[in-house]
């Protein structure tokens, strides 16, 4: 007889096909340009590209898998993985969802909302690529223009002095600790800056942790 | 076939990829709203995050468009159109072009005509050296999730502790963030008071919708409480950039 699969098996095992299935599509882009127009990449400068660009976001990638996958869900994660742009949209968008309904994510419900909210921002951020792609002419003059720009360049401070409040306000007692040593490393430190805040995500959420059981032990929580 | 970075058929192979991601995301949400269904979360809830969600993304995705505008310039629109619909970001496809285009003796943001050698060589670059997430997460994310449910299993309490950390810990280093160029105070230049100005903002509009909230039970301030502090905040910083810089 067959085996009924759980919700959760379903969506890893639909989220395996997908995530594979795109993975072969996107190594296809360059092989099919270069069969199309027959011609070879530049082997050396393929490699060399490759070297001065790989390590460092294999590394990151590997820790952001392991960082981000128990706060995005299941379905949440496939997903994510594959569109992108995780730290400044999906996350935010998935944690405000949850916090909206109310619903922990490592329960089927937080399943369930995190994969509605990450789709549906999966959806719109890529219909609105295809229609600023269709009206790139157009568009170009007045998204570079630079009255606007101060506001484009200030997207993340925007999205996490709002998304901060919340946060910290629910989780005061775990927040203070890690909030003053990124201020202290990022104020103090001049290597750390926009390049490099996705490797501090892991450092904080370690950090994080360590406090949270140490207070958790003390029963100070 | 004469190539062009802006040819109909890299629109066409673009085009392909990006329709199979529209079709997953599709396909994930359908699932999951059927779900919520049959577990008894109801349409409205579902419809309240759905839409929340949507309005939210509206900035950032804007933002997107702007990158992929600046990335045209050298690498015409189906590439960035690509990398920036699936896996990428602003940052990491400037990056990876720009290391692919000086291995080969180009000047990233110089570049007029790429030919096809180029711009298959700089394709492969950008997708190879991103490819990491896509294919972990099928390999260890169940084990990864079945984790955290053991872990809620065997004390709820420290279960929830430990996601409100993880939480915790993330939104921690990008407000760390906020304060990278916070130093150039000291030596007089105030442009790096910008973004701290701009999180502080937004962190007003977050409470005074929380007071709203509180005062009118007004429920739909608070759904889009965080998509309205988030262009306030972004609107402020041209004031503000004015003001600084």
């Amino acid at each position: 007889m067959k085996k009924q699969l759980s919700y959760m098996d379903s969506v890893h095992r639909d989220g395996r096909i997908w995530n594979l299935s795109v993975m072969v599509l996107l190594i296809l882009f360059p092989v099919s340009v270069a069969v199309i127009y027959h011609v070879m990449p530049d082997w050396r400068g393929f490699l060399m590209g490759l070297l001065a660009t790989a390590p460092m976001y294999w590394a990151v990638g590997v820790i952001e898998t392991i960082t981000y996958v128990p706060m995005l869900g299941a379905g949440g994660s496939y997903l994510s993985f594959v569109t992108g742009n995780i730290s400044n949209l999906k996350l935010p968008v998935a944690l405000n969802a949850l916090e909206q309904a109310d619903v922990k994510i490592s329960t089927e419900e937080g399943e369930v909302i995190s994969t509605i909210a990450i789709a549906v921002s999966s959806i719109v951020t890529t219909l609105i690529i295809i229609l600023g792609v269709i009206l790139i002419t157009p568009l170009t003059p007045v998204l570079n223009a630079p009255v606007l720009a101060p506001a484009f360049a200030q997207i993340l401070p925007a999205l996490f002095g709002g998304l901060g409040v919340v946060f910290i306000s629910k989780n005061w007692k775990i927040s203070v600790a890690p909030v003053i040593l990124m201020l202290i490393l990022f104020i103090f430190v001049p290597a750390l800056n926009s390049g490099t805040v996705g490797i501090m995500v892991p450092v904080g959420v370690l950090f994080t942790l360590g406090v949270s059981r140490i207070l958790y032990k003390k029963n100070l929580l | 076939m004469d190539f062009n970075v802006n040819s109909p058929m890299l629109f066409l192979l673009a085009g392909i990829v990006v329709a199979a991601v529209l079709a997953q995301s599709v396909y994930f949400l359908v699932k999951a709203w059927r779900r919520g269904l049959a577990i008894g979360m109801g349409k409205g809830k579902l419809k309240r995050v759905a839409v929340t969600a949507g309005v939210f993304t509206i900035a950032p995705a804007v933002a997107i468009v702007i990158s992929v505008i600046t990335l045209a310039k050298d690498l015409g629109v189906p590439l960035p159109w690509l990398r920036l619909s699936v896996v990428g970001s602003l940052s990491y496809e400037t990056i990876a072009a720009s290391n692919a285009e000086s291995a080969m003796g180009l000047t990233f943001g110089q570049v007029t005509g790429l030919n096809a050698t180029e711009y298959v060589t700089i394709a492969c670059v950008m997708t190879m050296s991103i490819m990491v997430g896509i294919w972990l997460v099928p390999l260890i994310g169940k084990k990864l999730q079945n984790g955290m449910i053991s872990m809620e299993n065997r004390d709820k309490k420290w279960g929830d502790i430990f996601s409100a950390s993880m939480f915790i810990g993330m939104i921690s280093a990008f407000l760390g963030y906020v304060f990278c160029d916070f130093s150039t105070v000291f030596h007089g230049d105030m442009s790096g008071l910008i973004p701290v100005l701009v999180m502080i903002v937004s962190a007003l509009i977050m409470c005074l919708a929380g007071l709203l909230v509180k005062k009118t039970q007004w429920r739909w301030v608070s759904d889009y409480a965080l998509p309205i502090s988030l262009v306030v905040g972004m609107a402020s910083a041209i004031p503000i950039t004015a003001w600084l810089s």
